[in-house]
């Protein structure tokens, strides 16, 4: 036994040995380049995926800025923009979209907190493949790069939307960006799937091998249940995202019709013949669908974290949440078809589909009852990661009650491609996932950085957040319910559409505001690096094993020495011992014991 | 802070309840036959998933406030419970499933059966950005089409690229204006030249995507006489904000009325 740096705890040696470990045992890379650009260390990675994302969020959300001014003054002329065209808030839909979805939902809670802290809380020294990791990244480096050339080449980017439909997406005379703009979107996302596919190899690899003596997989937080889970939906779909990307290339560079039937584009034939719009759909939303679960499971395993370590209890159900989460996964491959109610595709088929989406809600509806169980008779205390941790469970239950009405193919008639879904999907899948992402930063700041992050600013930032979120997005269902139409850049030609110019002035004020506030976060962020107070090991008086170690963790994670578990990842207010919570390598009550009640 | 949290969360939770009871932004009066069935599910939804929401925000500003540091005792050591977790899975699977069987049954009168007989047949085409519609005229077939006769500049007939050597195109009627009997049931064949458009009427509670290579059969039946404005609802490039068209429901004599007159200005 050597006594270990969290606060008395101890770590004890292992006899587990792993060809990675050896790797690590020659120390830290020396040099600029070895240690922050090409690194190896996951922690590294975790940190340029961070920042990659964090870039990106702020583009994206530049974008919506934008869009935002356009739907209420169409006729402005902004300065170095001049006057946003209808082609031109196409094009910033459909960039605000896969930026979002793919560079920052997918890439902060995954590539980002996943890669830092994985390995970590299982104990172990790196990921499986730490090369392989740092290809991941600077292959997603180099899709983002792609996705913003787009911008800047001739007819611009494309405004097909993100789900970039065919023909829309296939032909070049379709319309403006649908040109190079539209084969570089492509080529983007397919370099972004490369990425994804070797990030999810060495996630799933590294949570089946690395783990360290005593932690069973029923030890596991859910944070890495989560990242584990989400990593399997994404090398499944991924796969399918990439072969249909280059399907899309192939028709639209080198003459196959793999999407395109015979079409003609203002009466003049294009040469395609005999493909099917509709299996572009297909494929898209087989990705597409698990996508959402690729985004917002994460932040299940996070908050369901956090609102056990701020209640100070144990989480409620936590098989049940394991299984929850497991199912969501499962049943997240079948629903694809219920984005497609209104294409044209067999009425049979909806009526599978929609039965296994409303099932969908079961799991959902588990985890939200287990959130509220995990809170009821705590002792909760109101940190800013609890905040969003609290937020995130609203927004989740908000965003996920809208669910139901979409996917009866009946109400989808009148919903589909109406604000009720931008409403529904921003506020479960972009919103919830952001809010996890945001208490995640607040919740391993001290840990990634030494620092803790101000906690006034903090908590500023969640209140205008909060309120803002729902102020932009709650109008979106009344805006959907009076038939408003989404991705129409003006609202004037149709008589019904343009009477509820009221609910869009409000909304963009509010989403100005809620914009205007993430400066706060921007701000709070790099403020605390260089200017923070110093952070103990276990600010948060949590168990898990990122809490053992030094702040920030050495190079191979716990100084040479490989931790045994002998608990459970939420031991907290354990009767008969000594502090309220009991680290996961605590040996002094072990889970039989406590089962037993022998303390 | 508890207390801040309960008022912050009840607050955004009635007052977003509130539109929703008060109907400040709703479905524009339906006026097709399915309307009204549609429109209860719409309601029966409302009610079931509004019990939710709010129970579950109440719920949650409660137990945030209550059980804040500080307030009451000390945290409950307790890992769950399996009788509770059983009891709420099933409470939501019979919700979930019952909703959806209740609605699966004005989908499949809406959407498994084919068009009456009697019904009236017009083909609806979508190009980027116009719509246009085809009446078969007194021999009751459409003439034949032909993508390499298409003129899009041209508007009407030639639009469509009908082939005036098909003996079946000679009474065909193309409109720029959607015209429809009351209480006879119409049956829209849509297709699209380009790209995916959508043919959407909110007061017939009634949205079909258009796409290209497909010849898609549906049915509504207008019961309500007016002027209904046809939105295009899926994305289809540049213009698609203006994708609009129009389309009047008249008695059956104006309708056939009309019909007459559109044919002979074609003679």
């Amino acid at each position: 036994m050597v006594g270990g740096s969290g606060g008395g705890e101890t770590i004890t040696m292992s006899t587990h040995e792993s060809a990675v470990q050896a790797a690590h045992a020659h120390g830290a890379p020396q040099g600029f380049i070895r240690k922050w650009v090409f690194s190896l260390d996951h922690k590294v990675i975790g940190l340029q995926y961070y920042f990659l994302a964090l870039a990106a969020v702020f583009v994206g959300m530049f974008l919506s800025l934008l869009m935002r001014i356009h739907l209420i003054w169409p006729t402005a002329v902004l300065p170095f923009f001049g006057e946003i065209k209808p082609e031109t808030y196409l094009s910033l839909l459909t960039m605000h979209g896969t930026i979002m979805v793919f560079f920052v939902l997918t890439t902060a809670p995954q590539g980002g907190f996943g890669n830092y802290f994985l390995p970590i809380q299982i104990g172990a020294p790196d990921m499986a493949f730490p090369v392989l990791n740092m290809l991941s990244f600077w292959t997603t480096f180099l899709g983002f790069i792609v996705l913003l050339a787009a911008f800047f080449v001739t007819g611009g980017a494309p405004l097909h939307g993100w789900t970039g439909y065919a023909p829309l997406s296939a032909l070049q005379s379709a319309g403006p960006g649908e040109g190079l703009g539209a084969d570089l979107w492509i080529t983007s996302i397919a370099i972004f799937c490369i990425g994804a596919l070797m990030g999810a190899l060495n996630f799933i690899t590294t949570t089946l091998d690395m783990r360290a003596k005593g932690m069973t997989m029923m030890r596991m937080p859910l944070t890495v249940w989560a990242w584990f889970i989400t990593a399997i939906l994404g090398l499944l779909a991924f796969g399918v995202l990439l072969s249909a990307g280059i399907l899309l290339l192939m028709d639209r560079n080198l003459g196959t019709s793999f999407f395109v039937p015979l079409v003609t584009v203002n009466g003049q034939l294009t040469g395609h013949k005999g493909g099917s719009p509709l299996l572009w759909q297909h494929l898209f939303w087989f990705f597409g669908h698990p996508e959402v679960y690729i985004a917002i499971l994460p932040a299940m395993g996070l908050c369901s974290q956090l609102l056990s370590v701020f209640s100070r209890k144990p989480i409620f159900g936590y098989k049940a949440m394991v299984y929850a989460m497991l199912s969501i996964g499962f049943l997240g491959f079948m629903v694809w078809g219920h984005h497609m109610f209104m294409s044209g595709m067999s009425p049979y088929t909806a009526f599978a589909f929609s039965i296994m989406t409303m099932g969908i809600g079961v799991p959902s509806a588990i985890k939200t009852f287990n959130w509220l169980g995990t809170i009821w008779r705590g002792r909760i205390r109101f940190h800013s990661p609890m905040l969003f941790a609290i937020g995130f469970v609203s927004l989740f239950v908000t965003g996920g009650i809208s669910g139901p009405f979409l996917a009866q193919p009946v109400l989808d008639i009148y919903l589909h491609e109406t604000y009720f879904v931008i409403a529904h999907f921003h506020l479960i899948m972009g919103v919830a996932s952001i809010f996890g992402i945001f208490a995640a930063t607040y919740y391993w700041f001290p840990k990634m950085f030494g620092k803790m992050m101000n906690e006034t600013l903090a908590k500023l930032h969640f209140w205008l957040t909060f309120v803002g979120a729902y102020a932009i997005f709650m109008p979106m269902h009344y805006y959907g319910m009076s038939a408003g139409l989404r991705r129409y850049s003006q609202s004037t030609e149709v008589a019904y559409i343009l009477k509820l110019l009221p609910l869009q002035r409000f909304i963009s004020i509010a989403a100005f505001i809620t914009i205007g506030s993430q400066f706060i976060f921007l701000f709070n962020l790099f403020w605390s690096m260089a200017k923070g107070k110093k952070a103990s090991d276990n600010p948060w008086e949590a168990t898990t094993l990122e809490w053992i170690t030094a702040t920030p963790p050495p190079h191979d994670n716990f100084g040479g020495q490989t931790p045994v578990v002998h608990n459970g990842p939420y031991e907290y207010s354990v009767p008969g011992a000594p502090r309220d919570f009991l680290m996961q390598t605590d040996p002094s009550v072990e889970d039989e014991d406590k089962k037993k009640g022998k303390h | 802070m508890g207390l801040v949290l309960l008022i912050v969360i009840w607050l955004i939770t009635l007052v977003s309840t509130y539109f929703f009871v008060a109907k400040t932004w709703w479905l524009p009066v339906g006026a097709s036959a399915a309307a009204a069935a549609i429109d209860h599910h719409f309601t029966v939804s409302f009610i079931l998933m509004g019990v939710v929401f709010v129970a579950a925000q109440l719920a949650l500003g409660y137990l945030a406030w209550k059980y804040r540091e500080g307030g009451s005792s000390k945290a409950e050591y307790s890992h769950g419970n399996t009788t509770l977790e059983l009891v709420w899975t099933v409470l939501t699977a019979v919700l979930f499933v019952g909703m959806n069987l209740m609605s699966s049954s004005i989908w499949a009168s809406e959407r498994f059966r084919q068009a009456e007989a009697e019904a009236v047949h017009v083909e609806v085409t979508g190009m980027q950005f116009a719509w246009y519609f085809r009446y078969p005229g007194p021999d009751g077939k459409f003439g034949v089409t032909k993508p390499e006769l298409e003129d899009a500049s041209a508007g009407g007939e030639a639009a469509l690229g009908l082939d005036t050597k098909d003996p079946a195109s000679k009474d065909d009627v193309v409109s720029g204006v959607m015209v429809v009997p009351v209480n006879r049931e119409v049956e829209v064949i849509l297709r699209a030249h380009d790209v995916i458009h959508s043919f959407f009427v909110p007061q017939m509670r009634f949205k079909q995507d258009a796409v290209p290579g497909l010849a898609i059969h549906m049915h509504f039946t207008p019961i309500q006489t007016g002027e209904y404005e046809i939105a295009c609802a899926e994305l289809c490039g540049l213009g698609h904000y203006k994708m609009h068209g129009i389309l009047k429901v008249v008695s059956q004599e104006e309708f056939d009325k009309w019909l007459a007159a559109r044919e002979a200005e074609k003679q």
